[in-house]
Order: C-alpha cells, then structure tokens, then sequence
C-alpha cells in the first residue's frame, strides 16, 4: 500500500458532522460535548482524546460576496479538523515507550498496548491534538482508521462524507488534486482559498491537508507550527554548560579548601 | 470565550473633532434614513463572537494543557537536589573532605533514586506500564534520556551509599572502598545530566513560554537544583565547609542572573513567568534562590559565630524553598501558556477584536 493521506476541503464541508459520528462509531469512542458551547454550531471546541474528528464553524462577519452569500449576511465556513499525520511528528519523537510509530501507511499511530500515559506526546504536539484519557490514563487521538486501512478500506470519516469534502488517497495524487481545487475555486472567484499543509515549517508537511479560505487562523490552524525536536540542540548545549558549571565549581570549591585545610 | 481584553471596554478617551464630526454624522443618518447601515463595531463579551483573523477560532485555544500533575514538579526538585548531592558527595570523598560531608551527600543522592522513580510512575496514567519506559532508548526524546539517566543515576548512588554506610559500621574494607568509588563514579556522571535534564524536558515542547526559555532552562534548574542540594546539606550540619558556602554563593549569583535575564525581557510569552499566580509563583521562587540567599551568605561570611551559623541556615532554608518553587511556578506558567490561544497562531496581544 502506499502512502496515504486526507485533503479536507473547507469549501465542500455542510456541517453535518457525519465524519464525527463514524468516527466514533468505528472507533467506539465515548460520547462528548452533548451541550452547546455558544461558538456557532461547535460542541467540542477542539480535537482531543474522544474526538479525533472536530467539525469547526467559523462564521466570517458581513462580507460581501464571500460564500456567494448576500453582503448583509453572516456566512459560514465549516471545516472538519482531524490529527494532521505530520511528517516530523512532535508526539512521535518525544515518545520514550515507542508506542508511538509510524504506519506503513505514514500515518502516525498509538499503540495502546504499549502506551503508558506520561503524556510527554501532549506537550509535544504543536496542533494540541494529543490528549491523555482521566478516565483511561493513556493517550488518544486519531489512528487514520489503521485497522480499516491494513484491511484496504478507507477511514470511517472519509467514507461517511456525503459531499466528499473529506478525500482519502495516495499523497502525491493527492497534493496535485488540492491544487488544481484550489486553481478552480480561484477562477471561480473565490481568491482567498488557500491549501494548509505545513510544509515549509520544521513540520516538513502534514498528511491531513486542508482546503480553507482567508486566513488559517481563523479555523485555529497555526501559521507556523513547528516539531519541538528543533529545540533540542539549545537545550542539550546549555544542559552541557549547567553540568560543566556544576562539575567545574564543585571541584575548585572542594579543592580550595582541601588546600586551605592542608596548608 | 471568556477573554478579559475583550470585556473591558476602554477606560476613557479623549474627543476630538473627528469624533464629534462622526457622532453628528449617525445623527444625521439616522434623521434622514431611519436607520444606520455602519457596522458598528463588536460590543465587548457579545455572546457570539465571530471567528477572524483577530480572534483566533473563538479564542478557544489550539494547544493542550500538560496533563501532569504535582508530581512532576516535585520530581524535578527532587531529581535537580540529588543529581548535584552526588556531584559534591563524589568531589567532596576524591579530595579528602569531611566524611559526614561525603555520607550526607551520598544519603540525599540515594534518597532521590527511592522518591524520583516513586513520583515518575505516579504520573503515569498507566503505572503499571511504568517498565514500558526501557523498551526502547531514543535521543530524540529528552524523557527517554532522562529515564535512562535515571536508571544509571539508580544504579550508582544507592550503591555508593550502602558500600558507604557498611563501612562506617564495620571498618574499612577494600572490596567496599571500589564499590563505593565506582559507585561514586557511576552517579556523578549521570547526575550531571540528571540534575538538570529537566530543564530540556520542558524546554524541547510546543509550549511557548517553556520552549521560548529552552537555551536557559536546563541552567536555571541546574542552579535551583544545586542551591537545593547545598541546602539540605547545611540544614543537616554541614554549616561549617567553605566549599559549601562557596557553591550556595555561586549558585544564588546564576538565579540572580537567570532572573535579571527573565525580568529585562519583554516578550509576550514570557507573561506567564511573570504575571497571576505562575508569575508570583515563579518571582518568589526567584527572590528565596537568588538575592535573598546571596545576601544572607554573604552576611554569614562577615559575621561570625552563632549569628553567622544563623544566616547561613537561613539562606539553606530559603535555597531549598525557592528551589522547590521555582519548578512548580514554571509548571504551572506552562499551563497558562498553553491555555494562551494568540500565541500558537502570531496573533499580537495588543491587537483587539475589530468587530
């Protein structure tokens, strides 16, 4: 098989949460946000360990023309969220069990039976994606339907979306499908569609990519997130200069007054 | 959301003719058309906030809060006290100091290898899989370092202490002498790292105000932890070694500098170190490591007799207390960095909402 990923576009995206529904119906994850959280249509807010698919509302204030909508209307963009899969993957590196691998697939996975919950992978992830469970004390987040893919199915969500704003296949295939939509959507008028994908950051590109439009931001996409690996180096070095500092100070004191003490 | 720039309206300001010009100008609007078609601008805490380029996604924040919980920060005060312990008990025996010096040192060192590993598995959401931890040895991830340093750090002071403390009771022995020693050996090297690591295990993550500090971290806690360490090693009787005092001088001299390097710098994600209760947390931790400790020593240094033993206690208690605050002010401003939604996405602070 090879390698695969998720091009979800925004501009094809109803709200119906069928993609949050099968996902946790595949899965058998537990129910969450059943209240209204006051944000438009959104329950959860934000991906965490029982909702690996967000559906995210984002109403844009009047702006004439956007969404073909009247001026004087609010409009709505809807965005189905979801693990982005990244190339240089914050939870991966900072694993220190290794439950945490990469598929054949290159998706990034969690191994439950390995995973001991020390939630190193929460503070690692620069999407916040990863969450531990209270309940269970590991941690969760979305596996790219794993099983369904080894079995050669697509993931739940991708199945269950009726306007296939969430598309499944091979990367590169892919990455060239986001851009001629994207191409389209400019000649259609629509000059602020964007593809998110992260690749020009440490990251080094995303397997869930992203069809929005106007800012990123605006659908809580950072605009530069970055692998937490690249603050190693800095970090191990002033470990080094703490240690020398240590080692150095500890033995001048210790033999300044040995001497003191012989003379 | 619930964000206080947005709900407090402006405090006042001043008028002036372009103010008073639009003000005349709603006036004649609404006189002539019945209604003003300006958008007006956002009432502050309107219940339905508009997501933009100003707001985020409602403000909601994109990163997750550490999911750790007290243990941590004490299992770094602990792990930062007996790292630099065997260091001294280690340099203190190779140069021939007091052996109550060396034993005290030894017993801290030992100390940490029962309670770090006791507080690091109950974290763990699965304790039980605590084992997990040594399937695998990887660099890329400083809490697999740190693990591993805590293996070797356990396997050397326990030793050096026992070997230690047999001889004391039973007289000198050679196989016991090369026990000690090499255990002696085993955890100073790894109680260099360990006594700081902690330091990158927060700073290599995407939590701004942790990893925006990852080049001083791991020298900031270095220096906590071998106040700390120095401390407990006075408060235990050890108040009359120069080198002791020397080393509580040096490491209150880094705090002092860590903290003027904090305070100088005004950038945004470092608020959490310095305001609300993380803020305070983290300056008080500063102050009982820093200023106050030096002082005192140095007080203790001029004076002499009961009044400077006295100082100097104090400044051992204050060490070790600024110590253990310090990694709990930083953890917890690592919780209120990720709960800071403008800061993952480059959003300014001073930028307010335009509608």
């Amino acid at each position: 098989m090879s390698v695969t990923a998720f091009l979800t576009d925004s501009t094809l995206c109803i709200g119906c949460k069928a993609c949050e529904v099968a996902c946790k119906e595949w899965n058998g994850i537990g129910e969450d946000g059943l209240n209204w959280s006051g944000n438009s249509y959104d329950n959860t807010g934000a991906l965490g360990h029982s909702t690996w698919r967000h559906v995210k509302f984002v109403e844009h204030m009047p702006e004439a023309g956007f969404g073909g909508n009247a001026p004087e209307l609010n409009t709505w963009a809807f965005s189905s969220d979801v693990c982005k899969h990244c190339e240089n993957a914050g939870c991966l590196e900072a694993c220190p069990t290794g439950s945490i691998v990469r598929t054949e697939f290159g998706g990034v996975y969690i191994q439950p039976d390995i995973c001991n919950g020390c939630a190193y992978c929460v503070v690692a992830c620069p999407f916040g994606v990863v969450q531990r469970n209270p309940d269970d004390g590991r941690a969760f987040k979305c596996t790219f339907c794993y099983d369904r893919q080894k079995a050669g199915l697509i993931p739940a969500c991708a199945k269950a979306c009726p306007t296939e704003s969430i598309q499944f296949g091979e990367i590169e295939s892919l990455k060239l499908r986001a851009k001629e939509r994207v191409e389209e959507l400019h000649s259609r008028g629509m000059q602020d569609a964007n593809i998110y994908d992260s690749a020009d950051t440490s990251v080094g590109g995303i397997h869930a990519m992203f069809i929005v439009r106007g800012d990123p931001r605006t659908y809580n996409l950072p605009p530069k997130a970055e692998v937490p690996t690249i603050y190693l180096r800095k970090g191990w070095t002033s470990s080094a200069i703490a240690a020398a500092m240590l080692l150095g100070g500890t033995l001048l004191a210790f033999l300044a007054e040995s001497q003191r003490g012989g003379a | 959301m619930t964000d206080p720039q947005l709900r407090t309206m402006p405090a006042g300001r001043t008028p002036d003719i372009s103010s008073e010009q639009r003000l005349a100008e709603i006036r004649r609007e609404a006189g002539l058309h019945g209604a003003v078609k300006a958008q007006g601008i956002r009432p502050a805490g309107a219940p339905f906030p508009a997501a933009s380029e100003e707001t985020g996604y409602y403000g909601i924040p994109l990163l997750k809060e550490p999911a750790w919980t007290w243990e941590i920060p004490l299992y770094f005060f602990v792990g930062g006290a007996a790292g630099s312990a065997a260091v001294i008990g280690a340099i203190a025996s190779y140069t021939g100091a007091d052996r109550k010096l060396v034993r005290d040192a030894q017993w801290i060192a030992a100390a940490g290898t029962v309670l770090s590993p006791a507080l690091l598995v109950a974290d763990l959401g699965k304790p039980s899989r605590f084992l997990n931890m040594l399937r695998v040895f990887k660099p890329q991830s400083a809490m697999s370092v740190g693990v591993w340093t805590l293996v070797g750090f356990s396997a050397g002071a326990p030793a050096a202490a026992f070997a230690g403390f047999l001889q004391d009771r039973f007289g000198p022995s050679l196989p016991l002498r090369i026990i000690e020693n090499a255990g002696q050996a085993v955890s100073m090297a790894f109680g260099l790292p360990f006594s700081n690591y902690t330091g990158v295990l927060i700073g290599a993550t995407a939590i701004p105000v942790w990893n925006e500090n990852v080049g001083n971290l791991p020298i900031h806690f270095g220096a906590s932890g071998l106040s700390a360490a120095v401390g407990m090693l006075e408060l235990m009787g050890n108040d009359k070694s120069r080198a002791l005092q020397a080393l509580g001088i040096g490491a209150a001299m880094v705090e002092c500098w860590e903290g003027f390097r904090l305070e100088s710098k005004a950038k945004p994600n470092l608020e959490p170190v310095k305001r609300g209760l993380s803020g305070a947390i983290v300056r008080t931790g500063g102050l009982l490591s820093g200023p106050l400790p030096l002082v005192l020593r140095v007080a203790s240094a001029m004076t002499s007799g009961r009044q400077s033993k006295r100082l100097r206690r104090f400044a051992a208690a204050s060490a070790i207390a600024g110590s253990l605050l310090t990694r709990i002010g930083w953890i917890h401003a690592g919780h209120v960095s990720a709960r800071d939604w403008r800061a993952p996405l480059e959003i300014p602070r001073t930028l307010i909402a335009k509608y």
